[in-house]
């Protein structure tokens, strides 16, 4: 039972999930809102089992002593003073929120602005002209650049008595090369995603339960 | 249903401009919600058209039916919800043109009735029925011994390289399962190559470090790298603050992440799952620090960062065959095939989609109309 119970389950509340897509029945309609609150359940439950993880990981990292094992402290503080302050000071008022906005979300914001130079070191590794690939990747990435910007307008010309100007040049590489590129990649993924499905719900791929054999 | 037609009005003149039809009106039934609803869908976008429901059966009292914006729809959707069960409804549709009003295409007098199948979603159901019979049968086939051939993925071939240089080089092997939850099928795929990864990581007796974003991720993650090193004979290798969890903020994640690959660096780094806009933050920083990458995502917007940050590429639904590849289980490959197929009945679809509508764009469109 320990090795099928899992499975039956997954079946039962995999087919049920299933028939209320295909379904507008109160039933399955409950049914699925049921489930969906018990998520949020369950989603708070291992809320506890994270932070236990958390604090485990560091408290192991100074027990132990490893590389840089006092910054370990900064982290067990810095839980332990956010949930300390939210509960004696509430969420709205005192050094909770003061401590989220002034320190988490410039942190966040810090981390998020990063990726404008982690942009461009990886589009100078990508533009590098090296290859046919990579030189038709330039173009096109240049093309695609210049016509997002106000300037692409200005440049324009007559291609066989046509007037094409960057911007729809930009346009057309976006919406039909790079579209259709995306779409086949897209319907791969909707097969994929459904084939999983599948292979969970009758029981055919049991990885996710740990069973590698 | 009857077919009702309708005729746009050019102002006060009244002359048709051209002409609408209302494809059998879907009657009165409940839809998406437990209370009675109806949808009609009248082609085109012509906002000199108007859905009015009678209040009662032949009455000259009407009440306008809201027009609802539903996405990538050109059509003009009208839904009323406003109904009960125990009473019989009309809806007409009304033209308007100038200081014109005037009413076409009458339903006949109908109360709600349950309905028990979406109608809208018959052609998912089918589809999913052909896809599962199609993998039933060929699962079959793979058990009765068939040899299937699965094309090469060289971001999977490379794995056994990429834990075997962790090993020579006696660092650890970093795998990140996404950033989504246990719910969304990437993560399902990125555990499943989990095993697969633990399972060489075992054989080498290579540290496998897994940072989460989601607790519940980081548990079945623990469970499936416990259960790896076990079907390889060591479960002695398993330590369970390698699987951990760090902290559900997506930038906080990244940060932690690249920190832990500044300073551990690990000699292989795993990208497998669904990313956002942190995947070039984690990337870029493994290339930094010369590991070997492997990444693996079917989120279309992070695909073109993993491809020049990573040394291999596993582009959407090679994610999802990342685990039956590895495992080669004739089973599994057997589902894989299917999915083969049923992208050779895609593009078939596709190529008569384009001759039809070079033949006859009416046959085209009633064709198209099957997929939507």
């Amino acid at each position: 039972m320990k090795r099928q119970g899992p499975i039956i389950l997954a079946f039962v509340v995999g087919m049920l999930m299933m028939i209320q897509f295909f379904t507008p029945n109160p039933f399955f309609l409950s049914l699925y809102n049921t489930v969906l609150d018990w998520k949020q359940v369950v989603l708070g439950c291992t809320f506890i089992l994270g932070t236990w993880s958390l604090i485990r990981y560091h408290l192991t990292r100074i027990q132990r002593k490893q590389d840089n094992w006092r910054y370990s402290y900064v982290t067990l503080a810095g839980l332990g003073f956010m949930v300390l302050s939210a509960g004696i000071w509430k969420t709205t008022t005192g050094p909770y929120p003061w401590l989220f906005s002034n320190v988490q979300v410039p942190m966040q914001s810090t981390m998020f602005s990063l990726l404008a130079f982690y942009v461009a070191s990886a589009s100078y590794r990508a533009f590098r002209a090296r290859t046919v690939h990579a030189t038709l990747l330039l173009v096109a990435g240049a093309l695609v650049m210049l016509g997002r910007v106000p300037i692409g307008a200005y440049f324009s010309g007559t291609v066989f008595g046509v007037e094409i100007s960057l911007v729809e040049i930009s346009d057309w590489m976006l919406n039909v090369p790079n579209l259709a590129a995306k779409r086949g990649i897209m319907i791969g993924v909707g097969l994929g995603t459904t084939a999983t499905a599948l292979k969970i719900i009758l029981g055919i791929e049991q990885t996710y339960l740990g069973r590698t054999d | 249903m009857d077919r009702y037609e309708i005729w746009r009005f050019d102002g006060e003149r009244g002359a048709a401009a051209f002409r609408i039809s209302l494809p059998d009106t879907v009657g009165l039934m409940d839809y998406l919600e437990s209370s009675p609803r109806v949808k009609m869908v009248v082609p085109g976008s012509e906002d000199s058209v108007q859905v009015s429901k009678m209040v009662a059966p032949g009455s000259r009292d009407t009440v306008y039916v809201s027009k609802v914006a539903e996405p990538d729809v050109e059509d003009s959707v009208y839904v009323d919800s406003r109904l009960s069960r125990d009473r019989q409804y009309q809806h007409l549709l009304v033209a308007h043109g100038g200081n014109l009003t005037l009413p076409y295409g009458l339903t006949a007098p109908e109360s709600p009735r349950r309905q028990w199948i979406k109608y809208s979603t018959i052609n998912i159901l089918v589809a999913v029925a052909a896809f599962l019979a199609s993998m039933l049968v060929l699962v079959t086939r793979a058990r009765r011994g068939a040899k299937l051939f699965i094309r090469r993925i060289a971001g999977l071939e490379a794995v056994e390289e990429a834990v075997g240089r962790a090993t020579e080089m006696g660092r650890p092997i970093l795998y990140v399962p996404g950033l989504d939850p246990m719910d969304e099928v990437a993560t399902v795929a990125a555990i499943n190559i989990l095993g697969q990864v633990a399972k060489k990581a075992g054989e080498y007796e290579t540290r496998l470090v897994v940072p989460n974003r989601d607790p519940i991720v980081m548990a079945v993650a623990q469970q499936v790298v416990r259960e790896s090193y076990s079907a390889v004979g060591k479960p002695y290798l398993y330590r369970q603050e390698d699987v951990f969890y760090v902290t559900y903020s997506q930038f906080g994640f990244a940060a932690a992440v690249a920190g832990l690959m500044m300073r551990d660096r690990p000699a292989t780094n795993f990208f497998m799952g669904h990313f956002y806009a942190e995947s070039l933050v984690l990337a870029e920083t493994g290339n930094a620090t010369g590991a070997i990458q492997i990444a693996g995502t079917d989120s279309d917007a992070q695909l073109p960062f993993f491809i020049t940050a990573c040394d291999y590429t596993l582009i959407g639904e090679e994610l999802y065959a990342g685990s039956v590849y590895l495992s080669r289980e004739p089973l599994l490959l057997g589902t894989l095939k299917a999915q083969d197929y049923a992208k050779v009945v895609i593009i078939t679809a596709m190529l008569a989609g384009i001759v039809l509508s070079m033949i006859n764009p009416g046959i085209a469109e009633s064709f198209k109309s099957l997929f939507r």
